[in-house]
């Protein structure tokens, strides 16, 4: 059994973001870029499903040389093959989707885990495209998972509770934080990465259907009020919610 | 030549979400612009409100119907939303961002091979082109985008259009009764989490931060949401401490929400916080720590301690109420 997880390298969420100068695109001078932060949830669930079912996992990414340093987290924690798909060209969803889709199909994978959104687009749809497009079963926004070789029980979450999906192999599945603790990566394994081989491909290139107009930050808010320092400004407070905010 | 907007409704519980509501009065702007029709499609089994459609402007609904439809199936209602927008003449596709738009519409965009835009927050129509304007980065930038391919999908963030009443017309309904349904991803069990309202569906939401102290102290924050009729959210830090479910989460690796009300009770106000409720119509911060980033963005601001504030802040809401 193959087990793919697809993994993206993103800005930090504490990093500021500026918009670069031809407004396409941000400026990533003084960004410091880590493992998306849902990825991690992808990750732990592919070691854990290996260790279950048994087989080989592999850890695929598109992006720039610099992804290298998102797969080699990948392997320290236990992952044991990486794939960089190189092209730091402009992709639309669909279109870094279908080479990933290619990619999962020339690996066998059945079992495919993404974390349900990169943190830098917020897109939440490649892990479904993927899914899509192979023709595979899908869940997206899993926070609980109990998977076999003939049968998937996964909870993915929704408003105001979660709804349990039954489904089967072959099967792409989105991590939600709360799925899992995702592991640290040990010295051992730290070092073990540092000595393998990072597989680089050329993917296929496809047609964007979505286009960048422009990037803009948002228009700053307006400097607020300072009502006061005790419970005497509860009162004022009480005033502005019903009158000015009207949702008393 | 195309010349239509396809809307989907979304049911839980028999019922057509609000957030769907918002969708069709977003598309029946856009379609009076364009001069196209507009036609909304549903799945599902027994609907109570469908014909509530045509009070937001879309005079025709086609239902999709049958018993196994009534929960959610990605598969199965792929399969349906896919071939009816496939087969009409309709370019544009309008659904909501919910939980199930979310999965929904990336499905159908790959089937269909076409581009989706995905947490539109505007839509403008300029040259001869839909634009859509999304947040990326949590809000941090925002970026206006367009869809080269025929066929164009459009996933609305929910709470941020409007879903007001255009007339007090009932749309017509069609019924068509599904047979062959494809069941291979299939909802077995829905888990309420007890009734309470969820932050991303919230008009008002009240946050705890690690200035609460401790889990214990939430019920501060519970009973002020609840005054409110609002929903209760937390920031990282509780949340990653234990103290609060993932669910409750706001910020860049939670939920990022626009209520009409955000109240932030002891909560510094990290960038990834602020980027996921910085959009929010009214922000109250109630805080210690008068350099704390929260204030920067708050309408208005108490510099104090949170034990001492809300507990007045509770009586005087109720106080006013109750005149």
């Amino acid at each position: 059994m193959k087990i793919a997880v697809c993994i993206n390298h993103v800005p930090d969420t504490a990093a500021k973001i500026n918009i670069s100068s031809d407004g396409k695109n941000i400026d990533s001078t003084g960004v410091t870029y880590v493992l998306n932060p849902y990825d991690e949830f992808a990750i732990e669930e592919a070691l854990k499903t290996k260790e279950k079912l048994g087989g080989e996992t592999v850890a695929i990414s598109l992006g720039g040389e610099a992804n290298k340093e998102t797969l080699r987290k990948a392997l320290a924690m236990g992952i044991d093959e990486a794939v960089l798909l190189k092209d730091e060209s402009y992709r639309d969803s669909l279109s870094v989707a279908k080479a990933l889709a290619d990619e999962i199909k020339s690996q066998g994978a059945e079992i495919v885990f993404f974390g349900k959104q990169s943190v830098d687009y917020d897109n939440s749809i490649v892990g479904q495209l993927v899914a899509e497009l192979l023709g595979y079963n899908s869940v997206s926004t899993v926070v609980e998972l109990n998977i076999s070789e003939n049968k998937i029980i996964a909870a993915r979450e929704i408003e105001g509770g979660k709804e349990v999906v039954e489904t089967s192999l072959p099967v792409v599945i989105t991590a939600q934080k709360g799925l899992n603790e995702p592991r640290y990566a040990s010295l051992k394994g730290i070092m073990a990465a540092k000595k393998k081989v990072i597989t680089e491909k050329q993917p296929s290139s496809y047609q964007n259907y979505v286009e960048i107009i422009e990037m803009k930050k948002p228009a700053p808010k307006q400097q607020g009020r300072i009502l006061g320092t005790d419970v005497s400004a509860v009162p004022e407070l009480v005033r502005l919610l019903k009158e000015e905010a009207k949702v008393i | 030549m195309a010349n239509k907007i396809l809307v989907f409704l979304e049911q839980r519980n028999s019922q057509i979400k609000k957030s769907s509501f918002e969708a069709v009065k977003a598309a029946s702007d856009i379609a009076k612009k364009l001069n196209y029709e507009i036609e909304a499609i549903t799945i599902g089994n027994n609907i109570e409100n469908l014909e509530e459609a045509g009070n937001y402007g879309v005079n025709n609904v086609v239902h999709f119907k049958n018993s196994q439809l009534e929960n959610y199936s990605t598969s199965a209602y792929t399969k349906i939303l896919f071939n009816y927008f496939n087969e009409t003449e309709a370019e544009i596709l309008f659904i909501s961002g919910t939980a199930l738009g979310k999965d929904l519409a990336p499905h159908v965009s790959a089937k269909l091979d076409c581009g989706l835009v995905s947490d539109c927050i505007a839509l403008k129509y300029k040259n001869n082109e839909l634009i859509a304007t999304r947040p990326i980065f949590a809000g941090k930038a925002l970026m206006d985008v367009k869809i080269s391919s025929s066929k164009k999908i459009f996933v609305l963030r929910p709470n941020v259009f409007k879903a007001e009443k255009v007339s007090d017309s009932k749309a017509e309904v069609k019924t068509i009764n599904v047979e062959d349904i494809d069941l291979s991803t299939r909802v077995i069990e829905i888990k309420k989490s007890d009734g309470k309202l969820d932050v991303a569906e919230a008009d008002i939401i009240v946050s705890g931060g690690r200035g609460m102290k401790g889990p214990e102290h939430f019920n501060l924050v519970e009973q002020l949401a609840e005054v409110l009729g609002g929903a209760v959210g937390a920031s990282r830090a509780v949340v990653d401490a234990g103290w609060r479910p993932h669910s409750e989460q706001v910020g860049q690796t939670g939920k990022t929400v626009s209520p009409t009300l955000y109240i932030a009770l002891g909560i510094s106000g990290a960038i990834q916080h602020l980027a996921g409720m910085r959009s929010s119509k009214y922000i109250v911060a109630i805080n210690k720590d008068k350099d704390a980033p929260i204030f920067q963005i708050a309408d208005y601001g108490i510099i104090g301690d949170v034990f001492e504030i809300v507990p007045s802040l509770i009586e005087e809401i109720k106080k006013v109420k109750s005149n």
